[in-house]
């Protein structure tokens, strides 16, 4: 009775000890996506300003794997990851849609693209926000990978970085595409 | 003079936090004219953690995201959902990370669960701890060993009086 007295504080302490250790560096302030593994949500957006092309859930249900960047020119993380999302387009080889994020101007999102150049297949413009909130949109930038079905089958949240580009996206989607 | 002082001070700090009312981000152009439904909007709201702050409720706080849920709510209401629905219509998109109370399922068991459990243990070890004490102190203390008593005798030199 004595010895177990003893021994079940440092068990206890020895396991809480382990969950935290488990714990450190991991980010508790990203949220998984309520979305994994369900349908892209219903959206039907217009083309930036002097563009044809807008773009719409069935852009990214075409039967092939595709990136979805949500971006915004008034976002600096994503000036950051915006060189690595040119790099997705490039080695990739699937669409890379853009989500063009609540521009105070719609010509604003346009601007940016003019000057950092411009990776996307088709960018369609979200002023309101509101097929951003329909995507579980809480931080830009954010990526999420698609599948040929439209199911949303990965989420990143934060600027892509040279490791989440080589590590995560690239072979998620490479997986994807079979 | 000094004790007046700070009686004084004690009374000026209740009376700051008398003034203080809670702070809300809700701006006047959001609120819906329908007082009824303003209020259904507002306990919502209070329910609903912004995910951008995390630890303010889109009630509290003035991120931008918390804006346009706030109006979101607002609007799934004058269209006629119920509380639940609305609710229900946000965690669809941000998962139950949203809501500020968790809900009781399988995966939430540990969490609502083990403050009961945890009670429970520790009456039991204060009724184990109170009924032990509670046995020592019936049985008194305990009168001393023949060979204690000759020891205290010969030390007392009572012996022969007491036999």
């Amino acid at each position: 009775m004595r010895f177990w007295i003893a021994v079940i504080p440092l068990v206890l302490f020895a396991a809480l000890a382990g969950v935290f250790l488990m714990n450190i560096g991991k980010d508790t302030s990203v949220v998984p996506s309520a979305l994994l593994d369900k349908p892209a949500p219903d959206f039907q957006l217009p083309p930036l300003p002097g563009r044809d092309r807008g773009l719409s859930r069935a852009d990214i249900s075409k039967g092939e794997v595709s990136v979805l960047n949500v971006f915004a020119s008034w976002c600096i993380p994503c000036r950051a990851e915006h060189p690595l999302i040119k790099r997705l387009a490039r080695e990739a080889d699937v669409p890379v849609y853009g989500l063009n994020y609540k521009e105070k101007d719609p010509q604003d999102g346009v601007n940016w693209l003019d000057e950092l150049g411009d990776p996307y297949t088709a960018v369609g413009m979200d002023l309101s926000g509101r097929t951003g909130i329909d995507f579980g949109v809480y931080g830009v930038p954010e990526t999420f990978i698609i599948d040929g079905s439209g199911q949303i089958r990965y989420k990143h949240v934060g600027p892509v970085t040279n490791e989440i580009l080589e590590e995560v996206l690239l072979p998620k989607i490479a997986e994807l595409k079979g | 003079m000094i004790r007046r002082n700070y009686s004084l001070f004690a009374a000026f700090v209740i009376l700051l936090g008398l003034h203080a009312a809670p702070a809300f981000a809700v701006n006047p152009d959001e609120m819906l004219a329908d007082p009824k439904l303003e209020d259904r909007a507002r306990d919502i709201s209070q329910e609903l953690r912004c995910l951008v702050c995390q630890n303010q409720s889109i009630d509290d706080s003035d991120a931008d995201l918390a804006r346009d849920l706030r109006i979101l709510v607002r609007e799934r209401l004058v269209a006629g959902d119920s509380n639940e629905e609305v609710i229900d219509y946000i965690v669809e998109r941000y998962g139950d990370y949203v809501l500020l109370n968790p809900p009781l399922k399988p995966e939430t068991y540990i969490l609502w669960v083990s403050p009961a459990v945890l009670a429970f243990l520790a009456l039991i070890a204060v009724i184990a701890f109170y009924r032990r004490k509670q046995r020592e102190d019936g049985a008194g203390p305990k009168s001393l060993s023949a060979q204690e008593q000759k020891r205290l005798d010969e030390i007392l030199g009572t012996s022969q009086d007491r036999s």
